[in-house]
Formats: structure tokens, sequence, C-alpha cells
């Protein structure tokens, strides 16, 4: 606005003061603006939370060890994980109309955005892994959620190494993409 | 200088906190839903080197109580900038209100080398706010300002008076009138509900922009300070990237491409965002107009790229570990080869710029955890300036002198604030939940 000009005038008024002795009379006027007095809040509510499986459904008759653990920073796979992923992949390549969505997710160390990209690092190792097996890229999907979601709120290794995870996820066979 | 800040505890011990709970004031603010929760500041460490001004309180001819208690708010702003120490109440002399000749001799032997002054008239529905600040030792008259005011702007009035106060006696523009966001948590029953909230730079007026029972992530402010894009979970199989209008509530879905959608950052002329991208293989920095959602690749490389910001129209600086652990680099924002430029401990990343592109703001893991770091990139110079071991996701005031940032005390996901020089540290918690993910706005007026 027209700051300097106001700055101006309340220097000569204020060698007035000095000067005469008088009470200050202000001249200068500026108007508050409100800083973001508005705001028009949007709520999202509704979101699916996962539908029912069938436990006859390919997805309900999947292997039931479905959380892969990682060591800190990586995304790597542990040799102790080898076997449950394998059986993994063997499964979905004998069903094709099978999906499953790979949820990775690391503890709360480090940034929240690279902890998302560790995340998806973890997940596409798994993927990797169940394609080399067979699985088509289609029956996949990677979603990291970094360290949004962790199991454990604990601030300690206990915690953390239960978040350093991915989560396998059996979808049902009909999904609508968006 | 640089001075460390100690822990909470002994912090609290050394007898300089001052607390200020703010919920009441919330009651009159029109628009401010039932539920307000309660933002506590709490200055933990004050400015060694402050200066001590004497703030009276405004004159109100008025009947009952004033509307706004204009001296304490501009008093708490000067206070939390760790550049002024506000006299104690006792030791104001007298009580000179706008247009007494104040007795210059008399503040200065109370040991106030400022005095600001003022008064609150009432004007139909509105009301007048003025003040004049002098200069003790000079006994000269620096400023005055009338503000006309509504109900809801009295507050605005106070931070434009410390901004005022700000500029005059350090010559650095002011950022008290100015807005945070952040990210809440709460839990409500077994279920959390994550808000994209917006509150004044002290913690006042906290307005929900977005409410989610998903993750919520990286709000990112346009210049334009109405816009806000952030980083939604709503859909459980793919993040995306939003930019709402806080004033209209309208809300527009960017991008959701498969794999990552993250790291929005607005380039300086508000027509472009850096955003993080992995559909393409693996996680890069790309540029994508918010027009027409075109996207341009920016790095290629084979490892992390992520968390891109602006150091100017041109220079963007991001996350990457190319190199192994996490480091900054810097790239033009058309492409192009990356430099690295950080070198201290094996984890840098989480970049903030301040508006003047000379300090960058990062988060430096270290044997202890992570800390909030600085670099000066004309002067090479990086310095430490928080002590905790999990903080996070610094942010810059407008004006370059203060950083917020996330941190975790007691277990608890509060907001921090250190100035530039590590000086002056206060931290905002929220009282029913979690606080994360702060971004301060740009000036807006």
């Amino acid at each position: 606005m027209n700051k300097s000009i106001s700055i101006g005038a309340v220097v000569v008024l204020s060698s007035m003061l000095v000067a005469c002795g008088s009470n200050p009379k202000q001249t200068t006027t500026q108007t508050a603006t409100a800083s973001g007095a508005t705001v028009n809040p949007v709520t999202i509510d509704g979101v699916d939370d996962g539908t029912q499986i069938d436990p006859d459904s390919i997805a309900g008759r999947a292997p039931k060890e479905r959380v892969i653990f990682f060591d800190f920073n990586k995304s790597e796979i542990r040799p102790e994980y080898l076997e449950i992923i394998t059986q993994h992949g063997r499964y979905l390549a004998q069903n094709p109309t099978g999906r499953a969505r790979l949820e990775g997710h690391t503890d709360e160390r480090g940034t929240r955005e690279y902890n998302i990209a560790l995340g998806e690092a973890r997940a596409k190792s798994i993927a990797r892994m169940l394609q080399l097996q067979g699985v088509s890229s289609a029956q996949l999907r990677s979603v990291s959620y970094g360290e949004e979601l962790p199991v454990d709120e604990g601030h300690n290794e206990a915690a953390w190494s239960k978040n350093r995870r991915v989560n396998i996820i059996y979808e049902v066979e009909v999904e609508v993409q968006n | 200088m640089f001075s460390k800040w100690f822990t909470h505890a002994k912090r609290s011990a050394a007898g300089k906190v001052v607390s200020a709970l703010l919920g009441v004031m919330c009651l009159w603010l029109v628009g401010t839903s039932a539920a307000v929760a309660v933002i506590e500041i709490e200055i933990t460490q004050g400015g060694e080197s402050a200066i001590p001004i004497a703030i009276v309180p405004f004159g109100w001819k008025g009947g009952g109580a004033p509307p706004a208690d204009i001296a304490g708010i501009v008093s708490d702003d000067l206070q939390r900038s760790g550049n002024f120490s506000p006299l104690n109440k006792e030791d104001l002399i007298g009580r000179p209100v706008s247009g007494d000749k104040p007795r210059f001799g008399n503040w200065r032997i109370a040991g106030a080398e400022f005095l600001l002054i003022g008064a609150i008239d009432k004007a139909g529905e509105n009301y007048n706010v003025e003040f004049q600040l002098f200069d003790v030792s000079q006994q000269r008259l620096l400023s005055g300002f009338n503000f006309k005011v509504t109900t809801q702007t009295l507050r605005n009035a106070a931070h434009q008076i410390a901004d005022e106060v700000y500029e005059e006696v350090l010559g650095i523009r002011g950022a008290f009138n100015t807005q945070i966001a952040f990210v809440s948590v709460e839990r409500e029953g077994g279920k959390k509900s994550y808000k994209l909230q917006l509150a004044d730079a002290d913690g006042q007026n906290p307005q929900a922009m977005l409410t989610s029972p998903r993750p919520i992530l990286s709000p990112a402010w346009a210049p334009d300070g109405i816009r806000i894009a952030y980083v939604s979970f709503e859909n459980r199989n793919r993040s995306a990237i939003y930019v709402q209008d806080r004033q209209q509530g309208s809300r527009k879905k960017i991008i959701s491409k498969a794999g990552i959608n993250g790291a929005p950052s607005w380039s300086p002329d508000g027509t472009r965002l850096a955003v993080t991208l992995s559909f393409e293989g693996n996680p890069d920095i790309y540029v994508l107009n918010v027009d027409d959602g075109a996207t341009r690749r920016i790095t290629t490389s084979p490892a992390i790229d992520t968390e891109a910001v602006w150091a100017d129209d041109d220079t963007l600086i991001f996350t990457s570990d190319r190199s192994g652990g996490p480091q900054l680099y810097e790239v033009s924002s058309s492409g192009g080869r990356a430099e690295r430029i950080t070198f201290e401990g094996n984890y840098n990343a989480s970049a903030s710029v301040s508006a003047d592109g000379t300090n960058v703001a990062f988060v430096h893991g270290s044997d202890i955890g992570f800390q909030i770091g600085t670099f000066d990139r004309e002067l090479g110079l990086f310095q430490t300036l928080t002590d905790g071991s999990l903080d996070e996701s610094p942010s810059f005031a407008p004006n370059g002198q203060m950083i917020i940032y996330a941190t975790e005390l007691g277990g608890r996901e509060t907001l921090g604030a250190v100035s530039l020089d590590g000086s002056v540290v206060q931290s905002l918690s929220l009282d029913t939940g979690g606080v994360r993910e702060p971004a301060w706005s740009p000036f807006t007026n």
C-alpha cells in the first residue's frame, strides 16, 4: 500500500511533537486486513474401508501370512520371507484372476515424503519377486503409505520393527478403477 | 550467533516459560465451529539480546472490558520473535494512551528503549485502533497509524502493529499477520480423523479446511495465500494431489497416477507445481502446470528423488539418495544435471528455502536422531538449530526469520518454531491430538 507516504507524514508529525510538545494528531490511516478469516471447510466421508472378502473366493483362500517386515531404511527382502513370498507368487500365478494390493509402510524415522518413496520401494521389491514367478503385473498394485499408518505408535525399535512392512492385501476380483 | 536450546524440562525449570491459553479468545470469532480445539503456545527459550520495549495497555473509553487486549497480543508477538523483551506489566511506570506526551526520562529509567502506546475507540459497529511507537532515548515518534477494524479483524490489527514495530526497530518485515497450515490427527472412537487446518501465526483461530478419515500429507501454500496443494489418501488404492481454495471451499484433483503422487511445491509465480511421481518406474521430480495438468520430467535417476522445493523460478532443491543416503541436490527447473549441495552427515532431506533464496532449512539425521539444520547458500555455512530426536517438516516464515517444524514432546506430536539463529524456541500443541507438517503462509498483503 502507500506505506512510504504514510511513514513520511508521521516523521513530519514527530518533529512537530518534539518541537511543541503538543499531542500528536494522527492523519495517517491504514485499514487492517483480515488474514484468512474465511475458510470454507470440506469434509470427506463414506470412504470405503475394504470390501468383505468371501472365504471361498480366490482372495479368501490365499496364503495367510501376509505381512513382510524390513530392516531400517532398506527395501531388500530378508531371507526368512522368501518362502512366504514364493507361496503368494505360486498362488497368484495359478489364479490369474486373483489380485493383490501391496501396501508399503515405514517407521516414523526420516522425512514423510522420503518414507513414501521408501515404502513404495519395499512394495516394488515384493512385486518384482512375485512377477519372477509368473504373476502378471495386472494382478498387482503397489501403494505406499510411508510412515502414515503405523501398527504400533511407540517411539522405539520394538514399535518401529513392526511398522517397517509390506501388507499383501488380496482384493475382490472385480475392482472399479479410477 | 548460534546457541543451542535446552531440553524441555530444563527450560521449564529456568523459569522462562510463558504460557498463553488461547482458546477463550476464539469464542468471539465469528465463523469458527463450536468445537474449536485449544492450541497452546509456549515460549520455551527467549532471545538473549532482546530489545526492551514498554507496551502500555491501550486506552479504552467504552464501557466494560475492551474488545481485545491489543497490547497483550502485540507483546506476545514481539516476545515470540525473540528480538524483543516486553517490560513486565508491574514495571510500566505510567499508563499513557494515544495522544499523551510520554515522560521519556521515566521510561528510560524503567529500562525501555522503545515505547508503544495506543487506544481503541468504538466507531459505530466497528472500532478505531491507533498507536504510536516512540524511541525513548531519542524522545522521538517513530511511527503511528490509525486502523479502522471490525470485531473480526481486531487481532489482525494487533498483529499489524507488531509488524510495524518489528520493521521500524529491526528494519525487517514482520510476519505476525500471517498464517500457518498444519495437519492434525485426532482419535474419535477407534477411528482417526485427519484435518488440514489453518491458524493465525500465533496459533489462534484454528479452522479445518479439510477433514478426512484417511491421511493428509504435505500441505503447500500457493503464493496467493488462498490455494493450498496437498496429498490425500482418501482413495485407498492411490494417492492424489489436490489444490483447494480455502475461501471457496472448492478443490480440484490435480494428478493421481499409479504409484506416488507426492511432495507438491508451488513455483514462485503460482502457475506450476514441482511434484514427485513414480508412474514411469521410480520416484522422480516433475514440474506440472496447474491449469492443464501437463507434466515435464526433471530428474531421471534410478534412485529416490523427492521433496522438491523452489529456490527461485529457475532452481529446484530436492532430496535424492543417488549417492547412498538421502542428500539435497540442486537442479534447474527445466531439467539437466543435478548438483549435490549437502555433505554433512548421511541424512539431509526435506528442504525449505527462505523467500530470498539465501537459506535452506532441512531435516538432518545424526546419531541422536533427526534435527532441523540450516545451510546458507551464499556462505556455505551449515548449522543445527534444534536438538529433538524426531524433528521434521521445516518451513520458513515469509520473512525468513523463523522456521516452524514438527517435533515430539513427551510422546506427543507438536509443532516447534525456532529463530534462524537458534536463540529462541517455542512450541505449539493441540489439546485433543497430534499436530504435524506445518507450512507457514506467504505474505498476503
